[in-house]
């Protein structure tokens, strides 16, 4: 039937056939929408909206803003590459705002983020919460040297550089800080090596990741070709001792190794009884970059065989043997002949193993070492340790982003509903 | 893959390295797994094979990392804990899993790509990433340290395998079934229920299963998400691997090297009888 004629169509009721089967269609879309609703919604809601909350924090900068007003509008007409202090006005601000947001204790909230930025702030904000609130605004000025008086870094231009730096609501700060970049008097410089850490960590991830991804590749090949090439019986049996590890916890798995690998462990136990090794030079295996490329590439390795498996599984074995007939080697008839067919599941695997690989955390954390650690341990360390949540949200993003276009370069290469599992 | 009578001396060689190399990546994949049982019998506090055990002394072997896991109570609320979270989270990304899959299956769904790509981005997204914004979510609805706070996120974390194994098994469900139900009067709840999800059934418990095992090996996101009354069994784990290493955890592995025996002997179960009901069918 032509578009006109169902045009021209009318139904008994007066309907014109096209707008009802336009409506038919409507609702079955409908239906189909209200299914994917509840679920829909509950990870927007209960999983993307946290986490763009989180890495919006990455950018926030609220608390200058609001904790100082007064300082803040009094900056506003000083030079950032100015040599010379702020006037007694800004100074007075300063205490004016500084007396607010001691009696509302935010003061502590602001000393924390600008310790984030320039070190020393805290103390600052200590001695200033002792003796401000028994200051008069009226009677008791100038402010300016009995600041200085207080604590001698409110004589220095660097403080005031860095509040104005800061001031604004928006910050470029903690991503500055996750690429190893900080404000020095209100310009960008690279931080000093002896902080920059985190460039180091983000190169670390990458190429630890595609070592452990290229090991996955080169064990995972033959195995996926072995299963793909026998008997159905016996590929079903080899499958389980692929599968067994796939079902088996992670931390189990990374708990053998630790066990395996460690000084005292079974494999440093087994060279040194069979003379490989002398007691006093027990390999070190664990709490270093070995041991995480190992571990992780045991981990890993059934999402690299379960892909190429499912490609190979479909490629018919007579064009290796119609290769082979028209004079090909064994070598040529695999190499020009089937390894081209199976890039796919190469391709697929590859990107699923990179993609889980850069997000590690239990693994390297537990038998990594400090010269194991990727940059998910740091982001947890910022998180723990220093609190910094700005960073831990610029440092999320980078990682996200980079996870991302590897999920949209898989989606183009495997597209998202053809995952399998097992 | 024989090896055929007029094969050259060359390839009887390549034939047999192959399989060597295979057996030893086979080893590579299993030894870790297996390991670990024999030493969790270990009599001593170590975690490596004593000479007593290697001379199979029984004096060697016994089951006080066993007794221990069963007398601790800090194993024991993490074991209730894990027991507790796991299959409620699973009930929670089944029921709305499925339902989503099934709505992803029909033929004119708008913006189906993206809706994928959405429902499936918790596989994706590293498990720090979640974990901390899930943390500042759940605090903020005061969620955080609650039991249902920990069963919402395992339940996020385990709706992708959900939707893919269950969509996978609604590729081969043949429509006219519920069409002919729907003729033959059936509404549609009565449709779903009685024809189409015993037919769908196999794909709906292995996307169980894998929401399970998500939720029962997670650390990450239950550290954070989670308070010290929520501890669950990995961890638990992880604690002990990270401070003070004891041996208890060899038993513990050992027992969850039993349960992922379990799970895949299920899944296997139900792939055959899959296989078996599709060998009927005529094609």
């Amino acid at each position: 039937m032509t578009s006109t004629d169902a045009d021209s169509l009318i139904l008994r009721g007066g309907e014109p056939l096209k707008r009802s089967l336009a409506r038919a269609l409507f609702r079955q879309k409908m239906r189909a929408l209200l299914l994917i609703a509840p679920l829909l919604a509950f990870i927007v809601l209960g999983f993307l909206l946290p986490i763009g909350t989180m890495l919006f924090r990455s950018v926030e900068n609220a608390v200058v803003e609001e904790t100082l007003p007064l300082t803040v509008a009094a900056l506003a007409d000083w030079d950032i590459d100015s040599t010379e202090l702020p006037p007694e006005s800004t100074y007075r601000a300063l205490v004016a705002d500084l007396q607010v947001a001691i009696e509302n204790r935010s003061a502590l909230t602001l000393a924390r983020r600008m310790n984030f930025e320039t070190a020393g702030f805290t103390t600052m904000l200590r001695r200033a919460q002792r003796e401000l609130p028994s200051w008069n605004l009226d009677t008791d000025g100038p402010f300016r040297d009995r600041m200085i008086d207080q604590h001698r870094d409110w004589g220095a231009v660097e403080t005031w550089r860095a509040l104005k730096a800061y001031s604004g609501s928006l910050t470029t700060g903690y991503y500055l800080a996750a690429m190893d970049y900080t404000m020095v008097s209100g310009h960008v410089a690279p931080m000093p090596d002896n902080q920059s850490l985190h460039q180091m960590l983000f190169w670390r991830t990458a190429w630890m990741s595609g070592v452990i991804c290229g090991l996955a590749l080169l064990l995972g090949y033959p195995i996926a070709y072995l299963l793909a090439n026998v008997r159905e019986r016996n590929a079903n049996l080899l499958m389980i001792l692929v599968l067994l590890p796939f079902w088996t916890s992670l931390l189990v798995r990374t708990s053998s190794w630790k066990v395996l690998l460690q000084d005292q462990g079974v494999i440093n136990q087994l060279l040194v009884w069979s003379g490989v090794i002398s007691d006093a030079n027990r390999l070190a295996m664990v709490n270093n970059k070995f041991g995480v490329i190992i571990a992780m590439t045991h981990i890993l390795l059934p999402f690299m065989i379960l892909p190429l498996y499912s490609v190979m599984k479909t490629i018919p074995p007579t064009y290796v043997r119609a290769a082979k007939s028209l004079g090909a080697n064994d070598w040529t008839a695999f190499w020009r002949v089937y390894f081209p067919q199976t890039v796919p599941g190469i391709g697929a695997g590859a990107i699923l193993v990179f993609i889980m690989a850069v997000g590690y955390y239990i693994t390297p954390e537990l038998v990594g070492g400090p010269s194991g650690m990727f940059i998910s341990n740091r982001i947890a360390h910022q998180w723990y340790v220093s609190g910094n949540w700005g960073l831990v949200g610029a440092l999320g993003t980078i990682l996200l982003l980079a996870v991302l276009v590897l999920y949209w370069v898989y989606d183009k290469v495997v597209g998202i509903d053809n995952v399998k599992l097992g | 893959m024989a090896l055929p009578s007029y094969a050259s001396p060359l390839q009887r060689v390549w034939h047999y390295t192959f399989r060597v190399l295979c057996g030893l990546i086979f080893f590579f994949l299993i030894f870790p797994i297996l390991v670990i049982v024999p030493l969790s019998f270990n009599a001593q506090d170590f975690f490596t094979f004593t000479r007593e055990m290697l001379a199979l002394d029984p004096a060697g072997f016994s089951l006080k990392h066993y007794r221990d896991f069963f007398t601790n109570p800090d194993w024991q609320l993490a074991t209730r804990n894990s027991l507790t979270i796991a299959p409620v989270a699973t009930l929670l990304s089944v029921s709305l899993g499925t339902l989503a899959a099934i709505g992803l299956s029909q033929s004119h769904v708008p913006f189906r790509r993206a809706i994928m790509a959405i429902l499936i981005s918790p596989m994706i997204v590293p498990l720090i990433i979640s974990a901390a914004g899930m943390y500042f979510f759940f605090s903020a609805i005061g969620l955080q340290g609650t039991f249902w706070g920990v069963v919402l996120a395992h339940a996020i974390l385990g709706i992708p395998f959900v939707i893919i194994t269950v969509t996978a098994t609604l590729v081969g469900f043949d429509r006219s079934l519920t069409r002919a139900a729907a003729s033959m009067g059936a509404g549609p709840l009565r449709t779903f229920w009685k024809v189409q999800l015993p037919l769908i059934l196999p794909g709906v418990i292995s996307g169980g299963l894998f929401a399970f095992i998500t939720s029962f090996d997670e650390v990450v996101v239950v550290i954070f998400v989670g308070s010290a009354a929520q501890q669950t069994l990995p961890w638990q784990m992880f604690i002990g691997l990270r401070e003070q290493i004891s041996p208890t955890i060899l038993a513990v592995a050992t027992l969850m090297v039993a349960l992922s025996i379990l799970l895949l002997a299920t899944l296997e179960m139900l792939r055959r009888r899959n296989e078996r009901l599709r060998g009927l069918t005529p094609a």
